[in-house]
């Protein structure tokens, strides 16, 4: 299978820059000579580069198109958002490609992608690369204090590129609810005395999963188990006995007494909207302001992190095997990265994602376009929102996950 | 018109029955273990899913009383009602119905019915005392009721107009009047004369009806149940799953669904059976059961009248949301109205709308050649289409959707064919063709053959007939037959995602896209567009015979 890797490598690099024509992954990993950028620079001119995102966002969709926008301008290449309603549909389609022959040329040249997904498709080597640490943008990313070198534990090796911060984040209406529940044991005394108000994505949605994991660490503390896959740790009954007992003693006393969940993050916003349900987990620390501004929450909503602490991680981009257009892909991915497209990200006005970027690499005026930034009325600082936990290994959320839906998800 | 008799009818029956089988292989495959990589047998895996008991019986319940309950309401409604002004208002109400995609009316129904919908804010607090919305299980019940509801909503319609069509091949009036100078009520006699001949005519269409509840992704998807979904969901979510083994359990599923909607087939045919004798049973004992006539009068218009308002009443939701500022329960009305989401999504709303025409337009048109090539061939060398013919047509609207695209797309990749707009033409065309001839056939059997006897005793030649004298007759039937095809190809969402590589972005890809997320604004937007794309064939058949024949009224149609 590593045939498969190396021969696209060759044509996107190869062609790119005669210099890298039999490629070196070593060179490769400590970046492109500026030469070889302005190489890539030039095939990409002209390209058409499909990226393959969820589309369920309003304003990531808009964000999205204006990131079309500027690489147009900056360096001719055509943006489309392939709007996706689950990533995996991307997924499966380099999948079909790649059982039916077709190993150049692909329909997908850019994914947003994520922990399980990234983990299916590097394991099955449908990713190009390595190419994210080549890219010149790589130079203000905060590899010290941020987890962008893996991905849900699972080393990124420079298959993808990161383009955002996320981290959970519980979002409630401060107008009903002053004071919200800051651990899950609190969680779930407020949950008995007021049945039928709370409620969370239902898994495998990954912010279902999620809230399965932030609630295993919550009530567990962070366990070295859960860096290693579960096969490995021999004693996942005991792990989450605290977790089944607390899902167990929670279901009763949600929204429709856990006999229906909504489908995704955003359908539970709306649910604070409808006055249904008073608190929402979230993996956006930004979300909540952003949907103020859309009129998709209340004026009174607020985020609040857990005391203990919450799960974060780096939402990533990457490149098919067959991509049509990898230097154009390369191109949005280094653009992804730069500081003007991760202040624009930033902004709760359009997006309202944590940044990627260390702020002491950047040039005083760079910086300055992050300091002016009014992260919006309900946006936690850096310091509120606190150091990140790290994701469990990938093998956990599926797990969880299984184990969720088989005593929960499929109860009638 | 000098082709080969059969050049048309074949290439029709190609591209009905080719894409089907061939996806439908291809699909398979994987589920009898060729093409994957070796595991567990996906058929072990599929029945060891504990959530597959339930999901089928909810496939099983949702699809028989969705169909049991649409095809009772048609039949009440035309019972009862058929020939009164009441029935010419409500059959006015229920065409435009017809082309309301059905991701937009399931929306609609559900944020009327939900506990914190429109109906609970019209009525909140200062009736119900509901300060916050009721922890009620209303949407997404365990039963499936408001799935049922849903599609009964859709699929009311659509039965109703087949109803009407097939009307002009029976002698039901006849029969019903007579049975009312026998002294049985109107209603009864209808039923029992007038309904049977009538359901003949309808049985296909109301297999289709049976089947597509049955393996519907979208509705239950938005109204369904999810703890578990039903098991057309269940699959598609097995497709796109990022553990790539659980293809093979997908693919088994698809299976599993085509057999559960072909044995729920023979069993509904077996339910017709007995209704019949039933019927019979009562015809022949010479009740006459004038006491419940009036019931199932009053019973007809109101569950028609719900039919209509309901899909009406989601639809002005949906406009509201769409203009809507901060809108929190338990206001009636939004705080404020703002065209900003209109701003926001105009500019991209035209190129998508421009897409969602141009292969709505390609392909309803190429249906409707192929059509009337079709019933021109039969009509000039006197063959007609049999039984069989028959289920042929309806065949890519009898096997679920869920268990042949997929295997299309693989087939198109295999012979190295490239995703993208025509691929996406031509499989619309697949579920296209079928509601065309559907349309026009009635119609085009319904001229009167004397006239065709005299032109040709004139010594015109059969070109010339058809081109002018069939067709100008036609010309209402046609351009009905079009616009249905159209709103047809609008609606479709997995062809054109699959088929389409997801290059291909129509109205209904945005909006199915857009219900992932929870932005009702945006949500509504694309679902008005959606139906208006919809709609403009229709509002267009109507229009352009009035023009056309401004000084003749009989040219005009209905």
């Amino acid at each position: 299978m590593k045939h498969t890797l190396a021969l696209p490598l060759t044509l996107a690099l190869g062609l790119a820059s005669p210099a890298l024509a039999g490629p070196d992954p070593e060179s490769l990993s400590t970046g492109l000579t500026p030469e070889a950028w302005q190489e890539v620079r030039a095939a990409a001119e002209g390209q058409t580069v499909y990226w393959h995102a969820w589309g369920g966002s309003t304003t990531t969709n808009a964000f999205i198109d204006w990131v079309g926008t500027r690489v147009k301008e900056e360096y001719g290449v055509t943006l489309e958002h392939v709007k996706l309603s689950d990533t995996a549909d991307a997924v499966g389609r380099v999948l079909a490609e790649q059982q039916a022959g077709q190993n150049e040329d692909g329909a997908v040249d850019l994914i947003w992608i994520n922990g399980p997904n990234f983990a299916a498709m590097k394991g099955q080597n449908l990713l190009f690369g390595p190419f994210a640490e080549s890219l010149p943008n790589w130079q203000y990313v905060d590899v010290e204090n941020k987890d962008v070198q893996t991905d849900f534990t699972v080393p990124v090796e420079g298959y993808e590129a990161p383009w955002a911060m996320a981290q959970v984040v519980f979002i409630h209406d401060e107008a009903r609810l002053p004071e919200p529940p800051r651990s899950m044991a609190a969680l779930l005394e407020w949950a008995k005395a007021n049945p039928g108000r709370f409620t969370f994505p239902q898994p495998p949605d990954f912010l279902g999963s999620t809230f399965l994991k932030q609630a295993l660490i919550d009530l567990n503390g962070t366990d070295e188990a859960l860096s290693e896959p579960v096969d490995a740790a021999d004693d996942y009954a005991a792990s989450t006995e605290a977790l089944w007992s607390f899902i167990d003693a929670l279901t009763p006393n949600l929204w429709r007494q856990g006999r229906a969940y909504p489908q995704t993050g955003p359908r539970q916003l709306q649910l604070i909207a409808d006055g249904e349900v008073d608190l929402a987990i979230s993996f956006s620390p930004g979300e909540a302001s952003a949907a103020i501004a859309n009129n998709e929450l209340p004026p009174t909503a607020r985020t609040y992190v857990l005391d203990g602490g919450t799960l974060g991680n780096a939402s990533f981009v990457a490149i098919p095997y067959n991509s049509s257009a990898k230097s154009g892909a390369m191109i949005v991915a280094d653009f992804l990265m730069s500081p003007e497209a991760q202040a624009r990200a930033q902004d709760p006005e359009v997006l309202g994602y944590g940044t990627v970027l260390a702020m002491d690499k950047l040039g005083a005026d760079e910086r300055a376009a992050f300091e002016a930034l009014d992260l919006g009325v309900a946006t936690l600082s850096p310091e509120e929102l606190g150091k990140a936990q790290p994701e469990p290994h990938p093998s956990w959320t599926t797990r969880l996950t299984e184990d969720w839906i088989a005593k929960h998800g499929v109860k009638e | 018109m000098s082709l080969p008799r059969a050049t048309l009818p074949a290439l029709t029956i190609a591209l009905l029955t080719l894409p089907v089988g061939l996806g439908l292989f291809f699909t398979l495959a994987p589920a009898l273990g060729y093409m994957l990589p070796p595991g567990p047998a996906p058929f072990m895996q599929l029945m060891d899913w504990p959530g597959i008991g339930p999901a089928t019986r909810l496939s099983l319940t949702t699809g028989l009383a969705a169909t049991a309950l649409s095809l009772a309401i048609t039949a009440l409604v035309a019972a009862g009602w058929q020939g009164t002004r009441a029935f010419t208002i409500l059959h006015r109400l229920l065409s435009p119905l017809l082309s309301v995609p059905h991701a937009a009316a399931a929306f609609g129904l559900a944020f009327l019915i939900a506990p914190s919908g429109w109906l609970a804010r019209a009525l909140s607090p200062w009736l119900t005392g509901w300060q916050t919305p009721p922890d009620l299980l209303i949407v997404q019940d365990s039963a499936g009721l408001a799935l049922i509801a849903g599609l009964t909503a859709k699929e009311t319609p659509f039965l109703l107009l087949m109803l009407l069509a097939a009307r002009s091949q029976t002698r039901s009036e006849a029969h019903a009047r007579v049975a009312t100078t026998l002294g049985y009520p109107r209603a009864v006699g209808w039923l029992l004369v007038a309904f049977p001949a009538l359901y003949a005519q309808i049985r296909l269409p109301v297999y289709v009806v049976l089947a597509y509840s049955m393996s519907v992704v979208d509705v239950a998807m938005i109204l369904g149940p999810n703890t578990p979904p039903t098991l057309a969901v269940q699959i598609t979510r097995w497709m796109s799953d990022p553990d790539l083994s659980l293809r093979g359990v997908a693919a088994a599923g698809a299976l599993w669904q085509l057999a559960l909607v072909l044995s729920t087939l023979a069993l509904w045919r077996l339910g017709e059976a007995l209704a019949a004798g039933a019927g019979r049973a009562l015809a022949t004992s010479g009740h006459r059961l004038p006491g419940l006539s009036a019931g199932l009068k009053a019973l007809g218009l109101a569950l028609g009248l719900a039919v209509a308002l309901s899909v009406l009443a989601g639809l002005a939701s949906q406009a509201l949301w769409s203009v809507a500022g901060y809108w929190g329960y338990p206001d009636a009305l939004p705080d404020a109205l703002s065209v900003k989401t209109w701003m926001r999504h105009g500019p991209m709303l035209w190129p998508v709308a421009l897409t969602t025409l141009f292969v709505a337009a390609a392909a309803a048109l190429a249906a409707l050649a192929l059509v009337t090539g079709c019933l021109e061939a039969e009509a000039r060398h006197g063959f007609r289409m049999g039984a069989g013919g028959r289920l042929i047509l309806y065949l890519p609207l009898l096997i679920p959707q869920i268990a042949f695209l997929p295997g299309l797309q693989v087939l198109m990749l295999t012979l190295g064919l490239r995703e993208g707009l025509w691929p996406v033409v031509l499989s619309h065309l697949t579920f296209v063709l079928p509601y065309t001839l559907i349309a026009l056939a009635g119609p085009y059997h319904a001229i009167d053959p004397r006239s065709f006897t005299v032109a040709a005793a004139l010594g015109t030649s059969p070109a010339g007939r058809f081109w002018r004298l069939r067709l100008p007759l036609l010309l209402a039937p046609l351009l009905t037959a079009f616009a249905v095809g159209f709103a047809v190809s609008v609606g479709q969402y997995l062809p054109t995602l699959l088929l389409g590589g997801g290059r291909v972005t129509t109205l209904t890809t945005e909006a199915v896209a857009l219900t992932s997320g929870g932005d009702r604004r945006a949500i509504g937007a694309y679902a008005l567009a959606q139906t208006a794309a919809a709609l403009l064939p229709f509002a267009l058949a109507l229009a352009i015979p009035r023009l056309a024949f401004a000084n003749r009224k009989g040219m005009r149609g209905g």
